[in-house]
């Protein structure tokens, strides 16, 4: 049936526009010029697309403020949570106001030019083919503009992704995998102990070395928590593919890459709790579950889940395809005031604990030999190790 | 040689040349449309092929915007095409979304817009525009169309494996692409994927030698190279740049194909998949990103550049002007064809690579705005106070003006790396090169196709038609890619078979539906085009020899083809290409081969 319309669709259409044509011929048998039925556009061709053009310079207009007034809001490029965001955000609005007069100036001029010098009979066009002042003009007004933005722009690079270890910033592993995320804290020491992918073993997911000293007290966690105010160096490790680690509301973004550490730091600037209220959050949130419970009623009719509501919380998101389930890779993010972040840290057990209950746990059902045994293949794989630097 | 020799086949057999089709060396069908050696039929196998590709590569991004916009929700024509498999219920799977989005990729890129647009002009005008016979060499361009056949073919063949065709995005990056284990479609897909770009790459560099050497060796008499009409300058420097680039995509092809079956390890290293541990050690992703994009980069100018060429020549023939500023829109031709090879960084500075390089791609990035700003002035100061003759053609060569600008001033952002962090992979960029390279390529194939419709085929396409065609074609495309920012911009990644796992998404549902209702009405009137373009071949009016009354050679050879292209004496040129509305001459056009009159200035242009 769906098909037998859709194709009933598509013919109509077809007729409608060899119909059009064939109007658009008859126009043309009563309009005086000779050469009519040649394909090559008339006067009055010339003068309908003319108009046409000038009234594309008025749809790209509506189009532009349709989308800055319907969708102006959605936007991330004011109110970072992240202290450099700020810089990015400015730079960032800088740079669309130029472009948006650019854009409104150049467009303005090739349609109404277009309208304006449409081709007439006996009309001449102006011999106009050089003049180097002209050439001079727009090769070097552009190269000013760029040259502010570019020195903005490298400034700002420099202050985001050079990181002075000598402030001493929170070191925390976020380690991406197909398809979630996971996260090391350094520690009482704020050092990471040493891993890699041949480490990896029953709760040890990450592959920490754990005859490293620095590992002991590394914290392992699946939501990530962090304290405002105080900058968070963020070491990204990969364990298959390339995922990207990307905090859109922090303007934080950096590929994990297997066999190999990379990283981004910022400082945290709103806790969730504060972000909930910031102007314009609370409306958003407010849009997005009325949308919600539109959605979950049709679904519940259809027999399905509904939605659960939805609280503002800050996410990190894999921005690098990685997968099938690529679009549903995820981790909450927390921002703590610095006091809540402390409690939060000291409830966590290290890693050290953890292995102790695992093996505790273990030893009265298995036997002490398996423990030695894996003990053993530790041991073995401990030479090829490749030290990662943290 | 072989050019020297047909000179001389027709110094003897023009006298029968009245039918161009009978011409001369026995052609039969097989040698006339199969295995041509003639650079016209060539252009037009190119040309056929190219559409033919663009039909499966646009109809599958309607399949995905579809899924976008009503995500998991059941469609019969998902069922049609994707088959139970992918598709159970009607419902695409996230699987097949990824191969969607792959394939469309790849075969807009390399099947349409590189072999497609490049393939069909270059072929077509690179002789008939300087004055010769053919191609250097008629037999390696004959082999270059079939490689680029075949390769299109195993392109195709590659929907149907079992496992699904290549899933890892167009850029194919490993471990993703090299893993089966981390996606289905890196298996027999993925071979298949790479076994066709590596004879794609070889069809492209026979051709684009093919192109230099003719363009170097066999202009007509009085063609010098600032003679030259823009598109021969463009086709040219397109040339050079795939020869320069498309090797080393090559290379980074071979080694991941060793990576793939014969366990080396140049781009994986400490890998952890479906419980085991890999042997790979040493080798870096960074690194095939480093070659991937040293051709990536400069091949988004092997797809602008002869649009932009088209565009100029198409401009001034309408414009009845000469094209304004010929030398700086030559040495903007030059400098971005330089730039574009120092920039592919621009696509990494995420990557983990060295910040300091990003800030020299930055810097080596926002460069290339000011030879692209030269050339939109130009084309906009040479429309002024013309006398502007609104066919398809010219439509087409606005729009591209229109979007090119649109989407090139975006670039300034993303160029910016400190902006780059928080746009980068996001909707913003999808929006970004589809109007900068994808939409602005398009319309400079359509403008290409309408204006030398007449001198491919003998017939002219329905003006009416084509006006349908481009306007709705016009207003979809900026109603797709225009509102596509914003979600951008809202943080909205790419390849996200459906955006319902964030619901800090949901309110950019409505504007997914509303782009891609633009899309599939987009779409459709492409059929409008389509009809066009087939009927016309058989039943289209038939054309005068100069239609456009434009100035350059290819209007002076006969509608007829013949093997050959000039029945006579091959032309003579005295003059530029531009010398539209030139006071002192009776007609508003003087073609390149008229001698200059007793006294008439030279201008330094």
């Amino acid at each position: 049936m769906t098909s037998l319309l859709v194709i009933i669709v598509l013919v109509l259409l077809a007729i409608a526009i060899w119909q059009l044509t064939k109007i658009f011929d008859l126009t043309q048998i009563g309009s005086g010029t000779a050469s009519d039925n040649s394909e090559i556009a008339t006067d009055r061709d010339n003068n309908i697309q003319g108009y046409l053009m000038f009234g594309f310079l008025a749809f790209i207009y509506i189009i532009t403020i349709f989308c800055v007034v319907e969708y102006g809001s959605l936007p991330l490029i004011s109110d970072s949570a992240s202290e450099h965001g700020e810089q990015v955000d400015n730079l960032m609005v800088l740079t669309l106001w130029i472009i948006f007069i650019v854009q409104t100036i150049t467009q303005a001029l090739l349609h109404y030019f277009s309208f304006k010098y449409r081709g007439k009979q006996g009309k001449v066009a102006l011999y106009f083919a050089d003049n180097d002042r002209l050439e001079f003009i727009w090769s070097v007004i552009p190269a000013i503009v760029l040259a502010g933005l570019i020195l903005y722009g490298l400034f700002a690079w420099t202050n985001i992704m050079y990181v002075d270890e000598d402030e001493n910033p929170i070191v925390v592993e976020v380690y991406a995998k197909q398809f979630s995320w996971e996260v090391r804290y350094s520690g009482k020491d704020n050092v990471l102990g040493k891993a890699n992918v041949r480490y990896i073993e029953g709760t040890n997911t990450l592959g920490v070395d754990m005859s490293d000293a620095h590992s002991q007290d590394d914290i392992t966690a699946s939501e990530l928590h962090i304290p405002k105010g105080k900058k968070v160096l963020f070491k990204l490790r990969s364990q298959d593919v390339l995922h990207s680690f990307y905090l859109p509301h922090f303007r934080a973004q950096m590929n994990c890459v297997p066999g190999m550490v990379t990283q981004f730091a910022f400082v945290p600037k709103f806790t969730t709790e504060e972000m909930r209220n910031r102007p314009g959050m609370p409306e958003k949130v407010a849009k997005i579950n009325d949308l919600r419970a539109k959605r979950s009623k049709e679904l519940i009719v259809a027999g399905k889940e509904g939605l659960d509501p939805y609280t503002f919380d800050y996410v990190l998101l894999c921005n690098k395809i990685c997968g099938t389930s690529h679009y549903n890779m995820q981790m909450k993010v927390v921002v703590h005031e610095p006091a809540d972040y402390e409690r939060w840290l000291s409830e966590q057990k290290t890693m050290a604990q953890k292995m102790q209950e695992e093996k505790a746990a273990d030893a009265p059902a298995d036997a002490p030999a398996q423990a030695k045994d894996s003990a053993g293949a530790m041991a073995a794989v401990a030479p090829k190790e490749i030290a990662l630097a943290n | 040689m072989s050019a020297v020799a047909h000179d001389l086949d027709h110094g003897h057999a023009h006298d029968h040349g009245h039918d161009g089709h009978e011409h001369h060396h026995k052609d039969t069908f097989i040698t006339k449309y199969i295995f041509s050696i003639d650079h016209k039929m060539i252009a037009k196998q190119y040309l056929i092929t190219g559409i033919i590709m663009g039909i499966i590569g646009v109809g599958m991004s309607l399949l995905f915007r579809m899924q976008l916009a009503w995500p998991e929700e059941s469609f019969k024509v998902f069922s049609w095409f994707l088959g139970e498999k992918h598709a159970p219920g009607g419902v695409m799977t996230n699987d097949i979304y990824l191969a969607l989005v792959t394939i469309h990729g790849t075969i807009m890129v390399f099947f349409v817009l590189t072999a497609g647009l490049s393939g069909t002009f270059s072929n077509l005008l690179i002789p008939l525009q300087i004055g010769a016979r053919d191609m250097a060499s008629g037999f390696l361009n004959m082999i270059s169309y079939w490689l680029f056949f075949t390769s299109s073919v195993i392109m195709v063949i590659s929907l149907f494996v079992e496992a699904g065709p290549a899933s890892a995005g167009w850029t194919i990056y490993p471990p993703l692409s090299a893993l089966p284990q981390a996606i289905p479609g890196s298996g027999a897909g993925m071979t298949l994927w790479l076994v066709s770009m590596a004879i794609f790459i070889a069809s492209s560099l026979l051709g684009s030698l093919n192109y230099i050497v003719t363009v170097i060796n066999l202009r007509t008499k009085g063609m010098s190279m600032t003679r030259l009409p823009l598109t021969i300058w463009a086709f040219f420097v397109t040339a050079i740049i795939g020869v320069v680039s498309f090797p080393v995509l090559l290379s980074a092809a071979l080694l991941l194909i060793m990576d793939r079956s014969f366990g080396t390890s140049f781009f994986l290293s400490d890998i952890y998949i479906a419980g085991e541990v890999l042997h790979y050690q040493g080798g870096s992703p960074v690194l095939f990103e480093h070659l991937f994009w040293f051709l990536g980069h400069p091949e988004v100018y092997i797809v602008i550049l002869p649009a932009m060429g088209l565009v100029s020549e198409i401009m001034a023939t309408n414009s009845r002007k000469p094209i304004f500023g010929y030398r700086a829109m030559i040495m903007s031709i030059l400098a971005i064809a330089f730039l574009s090879t120092i920039v592919w960084g621009h696509h990494m500075f995420l990557s983990g690579m060295n910040p300091f390089l990003g800030s020299v791609f930055t810097f080596t990035t926002l460069l290339i705005a000011i030879p692209s700003a030269v050339k939109a002035f130009n084309w906009i100061t040479t429309i002024w106070k013309g006398n502007i003759q609104m066919n398809t053609a010219m439509l087409f060569a606005i729009g591209f003006v229109s979007t090119f600008i649109t989407g090139g001033l975006t670039g300034i952002i993303l160029g910016d790396s400190t902006l780059d962090i928080n746009v980068h992979d996001t909707y913003f960029v999808v929006a970004h090169f589809h109007l900068v390279m994808g939409i602005s390529a398009l319309y400079g194939m359509f403008a290409g196709i309408y204006h030398w419709y007449p001198r491919m085929f003998g017939r002219m396409l329905n003006k009416n038609l084509g006006y349908i065609h481009f306007w709705v074609t016009a207003i979809c495309a900026y109603g797709v890619f225009f509102p596509m920012h914003f979600i951008g911009m809202a943080g909205l990644p790419r390849r996200y078979y459906t955006n319902t796992a964030f619901p800090l998404f949901d309110d950019l549902q409505d504007v997914n539906v509303l782009i891609t209702v633009f899309a599939l009405v987009g779409g459709a009137f492409q059929l409008v085009f389509l009809f066009n373009f087939f009927y016309s071949m058989f039943y289209g009016k038939k054309s005068v020899q100069n239609p456009w009354r434009a100035t350059t050679l290819e209007w002076t050879a006969p509608v007829e083809h013949i093997h050959g292209n000039w029945p006579g004496e091959i032309p003579t040129v005295h003059r530029w290409a531009y010398d539209y509305s030139k006071p002192g001459h009776d007609d508003d056009f003087v073609p390149q081969d008229v001698p200059m009159k007793p006294g008439e200035e030279v201008l330094n242009h």
